[in-house]
């Protein structure tokens, strides 16, 4: 990784870094927070799955992981938020891990991998409604006490100016593993696995570690999601809704590029605040367009927004 | 964990059986589409909600009653299928399996949230006459609408068997399941055989909707309810396996209503997700051992 692949990241990050200088309205905030946890969610997909090739349906385990892990240890254990924070990624990475073991270690791939990742965010979503230490169906409340020291901010800005650090962060570890050896094994894993595997490639442990790393960028958003908006039940945490979104983000904008997940992210979310904005709040109306816009990108290749606008052009 | 008497849980056997058949009608559909194109459809559960919808309206617009609306909406749902796997999923496959899987689940994305918009997310079910009556068996009581579902279910399945086995557009199915490019090389239209077993995968949908609304409810997301279920089966009879189908859907029919004896009906539902991820991680070809 040398300095030259960092400065479109730095670029990026300054100018994002920017934006709340002009944009001050609290319901603008609210967007671009949101759309950044999106993105953060995303990238974590984008390892496993635009990296590695293993399409997973269910990230919300590891989104719903650590922002249960977040919030019960405040709750319950009156851990400060920060190390709170960092405990949830560490168990939603470690979730990943446990979850990689069982699917790749049984050679499960492809649909088969989508369908039981899916089958694990349920189970989750479950028990996670119906356990005493998640709040039940009630959810969990985290309570409002607004100082810095407590990972709460008076200012949108503030948790905005996080999330964009978090979002970097994840940024510089994409371009690091796109350099990197573990990146190379992976890609290869993705082309042709079984080639990859004669070439002493050990497919095994290089999916485990992007099952991990991506279970803890994807968690690293579900605890920024319980700390910013203060409230979670099993729905929001372990739904559908998050895995999908995780999905469709990189696929839109380009699996397995740095960028793609970011791009993706802020396309999808303009666009259903676009909607919003002409049709009204009409619900389902958002996502409606998100399918028909995954499935035109499928139907035309190449398979993404950045490779339709270059097939316009010629 | 409670104990009860032999009746009762003769009776949970009995009422999980019949709902197990449509949840074997549900899964055949998925099954069938899985064994002959070798894709996995995510759009299933929302295919379903969709007739489940189109029953809905054909009793509350049309004054239909859900088993008469069973005879428009299986062509209409024939007809879609075949359309969809022409025009949409066909074209976008291009030979690669993650393809199938994001158009498919698009699809589902549209569908679902299509429906929401348009019917909101109340829950709604249909008021029949018959919704209440029982029909007695010795000392246990069975739902009048279970029963009628049981039997269509296996009646469908009879059908469908017939079809395969002894016309020509079930041979057709079969060979394009078995060697698809000997099946086009002795001029068997390939893209056309795979749009009509996905219009009937879809056409059992709609008999499934039918069969299930006078004792079911309908609303957005019922959908996502029945395709783990259903993928579970078909995972569990064996990937493609009629047969398999239909006994896995008995099967986690009295699974379920059994688990929910006994774990109360929220956790219930574990059972089954439990079930899908052992049998996908120790047994991939299903429990009756048909070929994966």
């Amino acid at each position: 990784m040398t300095p030259r692949d960092l400065l479109p990241i730095a670029g990026f990050a300054a100018a994002a870094a920017l934006l709340p200088l002009f944009v001050t309205a609290g319901t603008w905030l609210n967007f671009m927070i949101f759309t950044l946890i999106i993105c953060l969610a995303a990238q974590g997909w984008n390892i496993l799955g635009g990296f590695g090739g293993q399409y997973s349906f269910g990230h919300a385990a590891f989104f719903g992981t650590a922002a249960y892990g977040t919030a019960i240890l405040q709750l319950r254990y009156g851990v400060n938020p920060y190390p709170a924070f960092a405990a949830g990624i560490a168990a939603a990475a470690a979730v990943g891990w446990i979850i990689g073991v069982l699917a790749f270690r049984s050679g499960l791939r492809g649909s088969y991998f989508a369908l039981v990742t899916l089958a694990f965010a349920e189970v989750f979503r479950v028990l996670a409604n119906s356990a005493e230490v998640t709040g039940g169906a009630a959810g969990l409340l985290i309570k409002l006490d607004v100082r810095p020291e407590n990972f709460q901010f008076e200012s949108r800005a503030n948790f905005y100016w996080i999330a964009l650090a978090l979002v970097t962060g994840a940024l510089v570890l994409t371009r690091w593993l796109e350099r990197s050896r573990l990146g190379a094994q992976l890609v290869a894993v993705r082309e042709n696995e079984s080639a990859a595997r004669a070439l002493g490639v050990d497919a095994l442990s290089v999916k485990l570690s992007a099952i991990t790393l991506s279970g803890a960028v994807t968690g690293a958003a579900g605890g920024l999601y319980a700390q910013y908006f203060l409230y979670l039940d099993a729905n929001i945490a372990y739904g559908t809704w998050i895995s999908v979104e995780a999905l469709l983000a990189p696929i839109i904008g380009g699996a397995g590029t740095v960028f793609g997940p970011v791009l993706g992210g802020i396309i999808l979310h303009s666009l259903a605040e676009f909607t919003k904005t002409l049709v009204g709040r009409i619900p389902g109306v958002d996502l409606v367009i998100f399918g028909a816009l995954l499935i035109l990108v499928v139907r035309f290749p190449p398979r993404d927004i950045p490779g339709l606008l270059k097939r316009w052009r010629r | 964990m409670r104990s009860y008497p032999p009746e009762i849980v003769a009776e949970a056997v009995l009422n999980g059986l019949l709902t197990g058949a449509v949840y074997g009608l549900v899964a055949l559909g998925l099954t069938l589409v899985y064994g002959v194109l070798h894709i996995i459809n995510f759009a299933h559960g929302a295919l379903l909600t969709l007739a489940m919808y189109g029953a809905f309206v054909a009793w509350s617009v049309f004054g239909l009653d859900p088993y008469v609306a069973i005879l428009p909406l299986v062509p209409i749902f024939f007809a879609l299928g075949y359309g969809v796997q022409r025009f949409v999923i066909g074209p976008a496959s291009r030979g690669d399996d993650s393809n199938i899987l994001l158009v498919t689940l698009g699809l589902s994305i549209v569908l679902e949230n299509g429906l929401l918009a348009i019917f909101r997310s109340d829950t709604l079910s249909v008021q029949v006459p018959y919704a209440m009556e029982v029909v007695e068996l010795g000392p246990m009581l069975l739902g009048f609408p279970r029963v009628v579902g049981f039997g269509v279910a296996f009646l469908v399945a009879l059908v469908l068997f017939v079809v395969l086995g002894m016309t020509d557009t079930g041979r057709a199915i079969r060979a394009v399941a078995k060697e698809r490019t000997g099946a086009a090389l002795v001029g068997i239209d390939v893209r056309h055989v795979y749009a009509v077993t996905f219009g009937i995968g879809t056409a059992c949908l709609a008999v499934a909707a039918c069969l299930l609304l006078p004792f079911f409810y309908v609303n957005p997301r019922v959908g996502n309810a029945f395709v783990l279920v259903a993928f579970t089966i078909v995972v569990l009879g064996g990937m493609g396996s009629v047969p398999g189908a239909l006994l896995g859907g008995l099967f986690i029919g009295v699974v379920e209503s059994l688990s929910g004896l006994y774990f109360g009906e929220s956790l219930g539902q574990i059972g089954i997700f439990l079930i899908f991820i052992l049998v996908l991680l120790f047994r991939p070809t299903g429990l009756f051992g048909a070929k994966a």
